[in-house]
């Protein structure tokens, strides 16, 4: 508990920038042991991106040839059947996790880099800067993000990946900035900032030797907020056929399966496998955002007597099994 | 007052913004797209459709950008959005119109349902730390805020619809049936609403309770509450007028900023249901590049999300009148 509260408090000397590098990745092993949240939401991400790297280690089949019958249900050799095309939905599934998460972490990271560039613009630099940063993403906070991306891409004359990466990033940025703005307003005016300023460091200096590492909770959390939303917004997106429909992921997927009326044609396989992987990586993301919420608040954390109660009674039945 | 004063201030600047976005994006696009799908219009549709087109593109026209906006800026005043293609020769107000209720019914009072009925289960659950409520549905909750909404509506679909044979699965109505104010109609209508309505509850009511939870708990540890608990006042007082009464701004302000998203999901609600509602219309003119009809609905929906958060922002300031005093 005690040394919780002493990590949460802002590092006070610029030598202290690279010790809350190394403090921040201590946090992250500490919490992975201590909070099943977190355990859990590595494990799944580890495991999703295993399948991102070498789908070919599982999955055999090409996932968009028209191989076999078309509509197979649930079996050994297919284990979630086939598509309406004859296409194994197990190969698709594994290996449509690639682009799925490379839409979600990549638009993830370049969202909070935008994030932390406009709040902590607006936040340090202040006057001018922060009126016409801080009306812009307020501006982005409060419109409707689908209709605005169904009509920014409605316009635009490509749509691929990257221009759905793109579009992800502008308009899921607007949250974080919020708060890394809120964050830098209430550091601006601490000693140690104050400090580096009277030893005439450059601004530069002072934003990412001393600012930056302060909030790399905040930017952490941001980043998986953002991955929460963008893995549901990326396949939402794809589902209604934007992007690009002839890629493989499991977006694409569900777009294919309601085009082709799965559930009005009992290919119940074809709707579900595709949402149940999107599903599990949105909760990786937001299993790991909860436990990291719970470890700066310890107020939050489930109650001690109760677990502990949970695993008397986990034990006496294995136990009891035995 | 000048709180609210400053809000309004600031919806006005936004929505001026939307407008003006409205109007920019087919102008600004790169390699104007607006010009490549008039040709390939052509031909296609009916010449006044195509005129409709080409003026709300600002394409084949000598008048300058200024004067362009200006007349946009006066049809739009007017409720002139031009003419849909997809049902030409309907204007696109009398379409958008035709299903806006729809989606104001189904949306609006799911939304205010999950709000309150989050609320108060994120009060109670936090009211006794560590009972069932509390261990229970906050893990719950982090899975179902990951669910896509609209596969969780193909779920619904395929268990109580097309196995269970509970309730309807697709339209907002037995086509079947006339328009009347009897009860098998509306009866009708409430059946074909409970699916589309239980996706949207489910989806977000989750946010609702961790967030209320979480600042409920914090607001339990403050020391008016134990002053209160050591006057002796009983328990239900406690809970909702000391604790939940301040715990509830942030959650208030939380509903307002998160409007957004709701709709969002509501589009793709109403898409998986073929309910005919504005959402559902959306898509129909992405899919048939129906553009007048899509800068209509992108405005309509965005008015309507901005009015709320304005409701909610005022609400907020006379909860709570620290909000009135800052800033």
């Amino acid at each position: 508990m005690a040394n919780l509260m002493t990590m949460t408090e802002p590092v006070t000397t610029a030598g202290g920038a690279a010790r809350a590098g190394t403090q921040a990745i201590g946090r992250f092993w500490r919490a992975i042991r201590s909070n099943r949240k977190a355990a859990v939401g590595t494990v799944l991400l580890a495991f999703f991106t295993l399948l991102a790297i070498w789908p070919s280690l599982i999955a055999k089949d090409p996932p968009q040839a028209d191989l076999y019958k078309s509509a197979l249900g649930p079996s050994t050799a297919h284990l979630f059947g086939t598509t309406q095309y004859g296409q194994d939905l197990f190969s698709q599934f594994v290996n449509g996790t690639r682009e799925t998460l490379i839409i979600a972490v990549v638009s993830g990271v370049l969202s909070t880099f935008l994030s932390v560039f406009m709040g902590l613009a607006a936040g340090y630099l202040g006057g001018v800067f922060d009126l016409v940063l801080n009306y812009i993403t307020d501006v982005l906070l409060v419109i409707p993000t689908l209709p605005l991306l169904i009509i920014i891409v409605a316009f635009l004359p490509g749509s691929g990946v990257p221009v759905l990466i793109a579009v992800l990033t502008v308009t899921g940025y607007s949250y974080g900035a919020r708060q890394l703005r809120a964050q830098t307003l209430s550091l601006r005016g601490r000693d140690f900032l104050e400090a580096a300023r009277v030893r005439g460091e450059r601004a530069m200096y002072i934003v990412f030797v001393e600012l930056i590492p302060t909030m790399t909770s905040l930017i952490v959390a941001t980043f998986l907020g953002t991955a929460v939303f963008n893995v549901i917004a990326a396949a939402g997106l794809q589902f209604l056929g934007i992007g690009d429909p002839d890629s493989l992921s499991w977006g694409t997927m569900l777009y294919w399966a309601q085009n082709n009326e799965a559930l009005q044609t009992d290919q119940y396989m074809w709707a579900i496998v595709p949402g149940v992987g999107i599903a599990l990586l949105g909760a990786a993301f937001a299993l790991l955002n909860y436990a990291f919420d719970e470890i700066g608040n310890p107020a939050l954390r489930p109650v001690r007597g109760s677990r502990r109660s949970v695993f008397r009674t986990r034990r006496l039945r294995v136990e009891r099994a035995s | 007052m000048r709180y609210a004063l400053r809000r309004a201030g600031f919806f006005a600047l936004t929505l001026w913004t939307c407008i003006t976005l409205n109007f920019l994006l087919p102008r600004l696009m790169p390699g104007n797209p607006a010009e490549a799908l008039l040709a390939r219009f052509k031909g296609r549709i009916n010449p006044a459709a195509l005129h409709a087109l080409e003026i709300a593109f600002g394409v084949n026209t000598k008048a300058s950008i200024w004067s362009q906006y200006v007349k946009y800026l006066y049809n739009l005043i007017h409720l002139r959005f031009g003419t849909s293609i997809t049902f030409f020769p309907e204007p696109v107000t009398h379409v958008v119109l035709q299903a806006l209720p729809w989606t104001l019914g189904l949306i609006g009072v799911t939304t205010i349902l999950a709000f309150l009925l989050g609320t108060l289960i994120g009060i109670v659950g936090a009211w006794r730390r560590g009972g069932w409520l509390d261990s229970v549905l906050p893990p719950v909750f982090i899975i179902t805020s990951a669910i896509p909404y609209f596969w969780l509506a193909m779920l619904l679909i395929i268990i109580f619809s097309l196995q269970l044979h509970w309730f309807p699965a697709f339209f907002n109505v037995n086509p079947s049936l006339t328009a009347s104010w009897n009860w098998s109609y509306v009866g009708d209508i409430l059946d074909h609403a409970v699916l589309p309505a239980a996706s949207i509850l489910i989806t977000f009511i989750g946010g609702w309770i961790l967030t209320m939870r979480n600042t409920m708990i914090t607001t339990l540890a403050e020391d008016y509450i134990r002053m209160a608990r050591a006057k002796g006042l009983p328990a239900r007082r406690i809970m909702f007028d000391y604790a939940a009464r301040n715990a509830i701004l942030p959650n208030l302000s939380g509903f307002a900023m998160s409007l957004g998203f709701v709709v969002s999901g509501a589009v793709f609600v109403e898409y998986v249901f073929n309910y005919n509602g504005v959402g559902y219309l959306l898509v129909q003119a992405l899919d048939s590049e129906d553009y007048p009809l899509m800068q209509a609905l992108f405005l309509l929906i965005t008015v309507a999300v901005l009015l709320a958060i304005l409701l909610a922002d005022i609400a907020t300031a006379l909860l709570d009148p620290r909000t009135r005093a800052a800033r």
